[in-house]
């Protein structure tokens, strides 16, 4: 059991920290860009928000297979498929959370607007300098709602998990397919304790979501 | 030496901009012109914050013409937006330091500034809790302390209540009496232009008015 939460932890937690760090310059470029890809690309990113989990297994399960084209470019390096392992969750999860990190993090970079940013241009401070002193301190309560979004959102994922990871204990089971499990095997004591856990945590985190949001909002320098 | 500006623009389907003018590189050059006369768009395309096709040169060294172009953080300016321009996130004392850690060696002192702007109380301040003079006076600090060449200031009086407005305009006649850089002061107020300024040049619907 113990294992079963420390791989779901251990998913939620390396999905969130990859997805801050590619879903900020995509966010970036959705924010500020004039070109007319900007909605495409937004409309794409926003795709598994509404696309059945399922969907999105499938067509991951099937990229990291030993005969897709992809695995075949990592064959010389002695990985032959990653289905059922705790990588291809991660890569599955990667895009079944894309959305929750990037729609706050567009929104907050949006909010910033052009003028903080000028002013730092005029101060002589370039691109990077702007970003790293200016944009990503004024997105900081978007970078919370991203993590917090995303961990929770990781955590309660089912329908890509069971079909890239096949929920092997130890290795990729989860929590979400640990409780089907256990329903199957009409083992409903046990079901009925993670999936009140579940719920606990998934109420705690909508709440500290909204407790960051309110608490930042009135911060000041 | 003189910065010349030159451009021949289409900024929006009723608005197109059209000026050619030399702006002396010493004293104040008022920029004058009813609101939507351009007067903005000059200031901002001097700044590099905008690009519009053109010229532009400050003494030997050329900004913008149609390949080259110097980005806003490599001129060396000071600018002095309408209304906020202060980082937000920062406190007064925070946003002095971050033009501070970016300035090249330069005339002005910090405590000299502090004090000609009268923003000593304000240090700790954070820029929503300014007035609006205040923040006025903060942004002017802040520009300064970027130890700019050129000093460009877009209606820093504008939205100001009639104290607040008769004070700024004392201090910065005793700060721009005698300052080092050449200073472009975009107003729409011909007695603000005469109290500020050594010469001054109209615009007119995007056209330098004859």
């Amino acid at each position: 059991m113990n294992l079963v939460i420390l791989t779901t932890i251990e998913l939620a937690a390396v999905t969130t920290l990859l997805l801050l760090l590619l879903g900020t310059p995509l966010a970036w470029w959705l924010a500020r860009s004039r070109s007319g890809w900007k909605e495409i690309v937004g409309a794409l990113t926003a795709l598994p928000l509404v696309l059945p989990p399922t969907v999105i297994g499938f067509y991951v399960l099937i990229a990291l297979g030993p005969q897709s084209p992809l695995m075949t470019l990592l064959h010389p390096f002695g990985i032959r498929t990653l289905a059922f392992t705790f990588s291809g969750l991660v890569i599955g999860s990667l895009f079944y959370s894309l959305p929750f990190a990037v729609q706050p993090l567009r929104t907050a970079f949006e909010a910033i607007g052009s003028r903080p940013l000028e002013i730092a241009a005029t101060m002589g401070a370039g691109p990077v300098d702007r970003f790293f002193h200016v944009a990503v301190p004024l997105a900081r309560r978007g970078f919370l709602s991203a993590a917090i979004l995303v961990f929770a959102h990781t955590i309660g994922e089912f329908g890509v998990v069971l079909m890239i990871g096949g929920a092997i204990p130890g290795k990729t089971e989860v929590l979400s397919t640990r409780i089907y499990q256990l329903v199957e095997s009409l083992q409903f004591a046990e079901a009925h304790a993670i999936a009140g856990g579940m719920v606990v945590f998934a109420f705690v985190a909508l709440l500290s979501l909204l407790l960051v949001e309110r608490r930042i909002a009135g911060v000041r320098p | 030496m003189s910065i010349a500006v030159r451009l021949d623009a289409r900024i929006s389907a009723d608005f197109s901009l059209d000026i050619d003018i030399a702006i002396p590189a010493q004293g104040v050059t008022a920029l004058l012109g009813p609101s939507g006369s351009g007067k903005t768009s000059v200031l901002r395309a001097l700044a590099g914050l905008d690009r519009h096709p053109g010229t532009i040169r400050f003494g030997e060294t050329l900004w913008q013409d149609h390949e080259t172009f110097v980005p806003p953080h490599r001129r060396h300016v000071g600018y002095v937006f309408q209304g906020a321009g202060l980082l937000p996130h920062l406190t007064v004392r925070q946003n002095l330091s971050f033009a501070i850690a970016r300035a090249p060696e330069g005339p002005f002192a910090l405590d000299d500034i502090i004090v000609r702007t009268g923003i000593g109380a304000l240090l700790d301040r954070s820029p929503d809790r300014l007035s609006g003079g205040e923040s006025q006076r903060a942004g002017i600090a802040r520009a300064l302390m970027s130890q700019p060449h050129l000093l460009l200031m877009d209606e820093p009086l504008s939205g100001l209540d009639r104290e607040a407005r008769a004070a700024l305009l004392g201090a910065l006649e005793d700060l721009l009496g005698d300052i080092a850089i050449p200073v472009v002061y975009v107003t729409h107020d011909i007695e603000e232009a005469a109290r500020l300024a050594v010469q001054s040049i109209r615009l007119q619907a995007g056209r330098v008015a004859p």
